[in-house]
């Protein structure tokens, strides 16, 4: 089956009304992009080589410089954090939680205090030693920005899994089966939709950060990932049943049923391929969204609890500073920003090679 | 129209019992929530937890439980177990700063999508519409109290342009009130016009292909007259969704974010209180306040939608 890179994705676009039909439309108000045709191959006599739509936007991609830049500045964070142990180990020499209240650092010849008497620390040094300066409790920040940053990305991660996973599942069912499915997840949906995110997401924190959940320990980071992946649930499986309502009526998905094939198996082989190019389109959306949501709760009191650290914990730390140090909050913010930002705009060029409109010039 | 008003004042009502169902029983659920102690003290012997667990009703039944609470809500007489005060009374005192910071946050925000958006699709390709790119993908990308943050430390640290925090009514003093007020406006609208002025653009660029663009245009209208009757109207419908939502639900306490950085009084700042307090009347209340609103608005921006495209009919 091929993958449908037809279908409109996006929260604004998703309820858009629909205004010409995708990939047809008429000649007259479209232009080709010039760029986009192959040197006319039927002058040789030759069939033009077949393009799968998933080669199509990979080519599209590869010619998005901008989205490649923001990938590489992407991955770049990502190493960045996946090395924090040997920052840590080999050039601040100090754990992530240690505390170091009493102790002092020498900075450019002088010896300073970590945290003054008075309890202010130390700002930035820019040194191998406290490079962005301590926090209250004297740990290293940089050191911590690079350990909460694995956490951020770890939550948001898992939380993105959750998310693709059920919020396909659940579109599946209810587009699929209507009726029953429908009368039972649907209004559910509904509920966790009509909420607004934070408030939902900071009450369902709050409350399971005291007690975890079952063997879940009520400081892990899973249980914030859990709650960010049901909140969001409902972003994926609305329009993932849009869709699969419109795929059923279709004439492969009759044609299957005809040949005898069971529901799951319809599901499965033929409308989950279809849908392949909707959730392609979700998952760098569903991942900016969690690390964003992962902030607000942790900004909150009720995401990643002490003593781990997050960007969002981090922000939240040092705006008691803001006066006097505002790196303290502002660097931990740059590092969530970009993080989110180069994820975006990638995730925007993967939808933009997606859509067949993104070869369309509408002329205006 | 009546028919209308009944089917969604009947859907609201159920909501609102389903809301406040589920949101009393997340409490029941968790394992160690334990009110009584959390009302009695950190050093409270186990008799005067008992004690206060009886006084409170929590030794009785869930339903029980739930059927009082909701009873006191009702009455107005629910009271937070933190501080004792009249849960719905604070929201009645608080919800003008909410309505202060939100209503001039969300008419800044729609006029500056309507204008931003119509002048990059008007002009495609162009400086306004790639800056409006840029804009809109970063507004996505920022938090809303790292937003508010560097606000605050630009223009009321570094350069002492605006108060840092405080709230003037609007009876007492309305210029003071405005100064109060303008970065947590700025803040809140700052993020959604670039989402909002982007879906706009696309929608109006999708339009102009329509066929009654075409007939509009034919019969001799001025390209004014076309945008703003037809192609700008019809592209409003999905903005009109998504700014009713969005709207009911800072209303409902969803600025608590921006409340609690400006440290504005506001209902989201108690509803911020209350939730790290786990403090359940004002949650309870809070998520059946904000509740009422997306029903609320939900049917309103039906209604506008019937008034924008005379095609559709209002069935509720």
């Amino acid at each position: 089956m091929v993958p449908d890179p037809l279908s409109r994705t996006g929260r604004g676009q998703a309820e858009a009304v629909a205004g010409t039909a995708p990939g047809g439309g008429d000649a007259a108000g479209i232009v080709i992009a010039p760029g986009e045709r192959a040197a006319d191959p039927w002058a040789e006599g030759r069939h033009p080589p077949a393009i799968g739509p998933w080669k199509l936007a990979a080519r599209r991609l590869r010619r998005n410089y901008v989205a490649q830049a923001f990938l590489v500045l992407f991955l770049v964070i990502v190493v960045m954090c996946l090395l924090a142990p040997l920052y840590a180990s080999d050039i601040a020499h100090i754990g992530p939680n240690a505390n170091n209240i009493t102790g002092t650092v020498n900075v450019g010849g002088t010896t300073r205090d970590v945290v003054s008497p008075s309890g202010v620390p130390i700002g930035p040094t820019f040194s191998s030693h406290y490079f962005f300066g301590a926090d209250s409790n004297g740990r290293d920040l940089a050191v911590r920005l690079l350990y909460g940053g694995r956490t951020s990305l770890l939550i948001g991660s898992i939380a993105t899994v959750i998310i693709i996973v059920f919020g396909t599942l659940a579109g599946l069912l209810t587009g699929y089966f209507r009726g029953v499915a429908d009368m039972i997840l649907r209004p559910l949906m509904e509920l966790i939709w009509s909420f607004p995110v934070v408030i939902l997401g900071v009450a369902l924190g709050t409350a399971l950060a005291l007690g975890g959940i079952g063997p879940v320990k009520g400081n892990s980071v899973f249980i914030p990932a859990f709650i960010i992946g049901v909140v969001y649930i409902p972003y994926l499986g609305k329009p993932i049943r849009g869709e699969v309502l419109r795929l059923r009526e279709q004439d492969f998905a009759e044609a299957a049923r005809v040949q005898g094939m069971g529901p799951w198996r319809i599901m499965l082989s033929e409308i989950l391929p279809n849908l392949t190019s909707v959730i392609t389109v979700f998952v760098p959306m569903m991942l900016a969204y969690s690390i964003l949501l992962e902030a607000y709760l942790s900004f909150l009191g009720a995401g990643v609890q002490a003593p781990n650290a997050s960007w969002g914990t981090l922000i939240s730390d040092g705006l008691s500073y803001i006066q006097t140090t505002p790196t303290f909050s502002l660097i931990p913010g740059a590092m969530l920003v970009l993080t989110v930002l180069s994820i975006n705009v990638v995730g925007d060029g993967i939808r933009d090679a997606l859509d067949p409109r993104a070869q369309v010039r509408v002329r205006t | 129209m009546a028919r209308f008003v009944v089917r969604r004042a009947a859907s609201a009502i159920l909501l609102l019992f389903a809301i406040s169902v589920v949101v009393f029983g997340i409490f029941e659920v968790i394992p160690s929530y334990n009110p009584a102690r959390a009302i009695a003290g950190r050093n409270a012997t186990p008799t005067t937890v008992a004690e206060v667990s009886h006084k409170f009703g929590f030794d009785k039944p869930v339903y029980v439980q739930y059927a009082d609470t909701m009873k006191l809500v009702f009455t107005g007489q629910v009271i937070d177990y933190q501080d004792n005060l009249n849960v719905v009374s604070q929201f009645g005192q608080r919800f003008p700063v909410t309505v202060s910071l939100v209503v001039p946050a969300a008419l800044l925000w729609l006029a500056g999508a309507v204008v931003l958006g119509s002048v990059s699709a008007l002009r495609v390709g162009g400086l306004a519409d790639r800056g409006l790119m840029v804009a809109a993908i970063v507004g996505v990308s920022i938090p809303v109290f790292l937003l508010a943050a560097v606000l605050l430390y630009a223009f009321a640290f570094k350069l002492p342009w605006f108060p840092n925090t405080g709230y003037t009514p609007f009876l007492s003093n309305p210029a003071q009130w405005a100064y109060h007020l303008f970065l947590p406006w700025v803040s809140i609208a700052v993020l959604s016009i670039g989402f909002y002025s982007r879906v706009l653009r696309s929608n109006l660029l999708d339009m102009v292909n329509e066929d009654f663009v075409r007939t509009a245009r034919a019969k001799g209208l001025s390209q004014r007259q076309v945008f703003v009757r037809h192609v700008l109207r019809n592209s409003m419908m999905p903005i009109v969704t998504m700014f009713g939502l969005d709207f009911a639900t800072l209303l409902g306490g969803a600025a608590l974010v921006t409340e609690t950085v400006f440290n504005l009084p506001g209902v989201g700042q108690y509803e911020a209180v209350a939730i790290g307090n786990l403090d359940v009347p004002p949650i309870l209340v809070g998520a059946m306040f904000t509740a009422f609103f997306v029903v609320l608005f939900s049917a309103i921006s039906d209604i506008v939608y019937a008034l924008l495209d005379p095609r559709i009919r209002l069935t509720g």
